[in-house]
């Protein structure tokens, strides 16, 4: 497993929950689930963010993706609250 | 045929000047900062910059493919919002009345919850609580 540096983005209350708008971490992680996993372990303020997946979207490289999607070559990685526009 | 992300308020006449010359039907909406508790101060609206211009446009394309547009204007914006003032507006440009209707809708539709913006109502404490996305917003998208 080869780490790679991914910036990962945060909005809404993810970004307050966690604390700053954006972190870059190094990650071994194939998918954006098993990314997830990784953040969640860092402290509680990322556990706390994660705590409920049904409440979280996700963008890939400024696509909208679901949380199997996989990270190989991915550069950015946001995450989010379902999306409140219009 | 044209998105635009700004916290500048715009003035509906002067995006419409021009708009869809030499179609047969403009429709236009604008969505107005409402509100419902009677004690909001403001509105504020956080995006995701880079990925908002970008999903504007590519929902602005699909509604021109799929309902033959000629013109669309998609125009939002974001930042501390009052009562009242305008958030965003679509406005679409086709041959016939029912095209650009129903492109107007399924923008709104895509826009409320595909694009990446977060409301916040501001209260009397200056404090906020994030906007809860609505399940017939999601629901809205399987009309299409």
């Amino acid at each position: 497993m080869i780490a790679v540096a991914i910036d990962v983005l945060y909005f809404a209350w993810l970004r307050e929950r966690i604390g700053q708008p954006r972190e870059r971490v190094e990650t071994g992680a194939a998918t954006v689930r098993e990314l997830v996993t990784e953040l969640a372990a860092r402290d509680d303020w990322h556990a706390a963010a994660f705590a409920d997946l049904s409440a979280v979207r996700c963008a890939v490289d400024q696509q909208l993706a679901d949380l199997d999607a996989p990270l190989d070559g991915v550069r950015e990685v946001a995450f989010f609250p379902p999306m409140t526009g219009g | 045929m044209a998105a635009r992300v700004q916290t500048e308020a715009f003035d509906l006449a002067q995006e419409l000047a021009g708009f869809g010359r030499g179609a047969g039907a403009v429709v236009s909406f604008t969505g107005l900062v409402r509100d419902d508790t009677g004690a909001m101060q403001a509105l504020e609206i956080e995006h995701y910059p880079g990925m908002t211009e970008r999903a504007l446009q590519d929902y602005g394309a699909e509604a021109a493919r799929r309902f033959g547009l000629s013109d669309w204007l998609i125009v939002h914006r974001h930042g501390r919002l009052a009562v009242g003032e305008p958030i965003m507006m679509v406005a679409t440009a086709a041959r016939h009345r029912r095209a650009a209707f129903d492109a107007a809708d399924y923008l709104m539709d895509w826009l409320k919850s595909r694009a990446p913006f977060w409301k916040r109502e501001i209260g009397a404490d200056g404090g906020g609580d994030w906007v809860a996305a609505k399940d017939s917003d999601e629901d809205a998208l399987g009309r299409w």
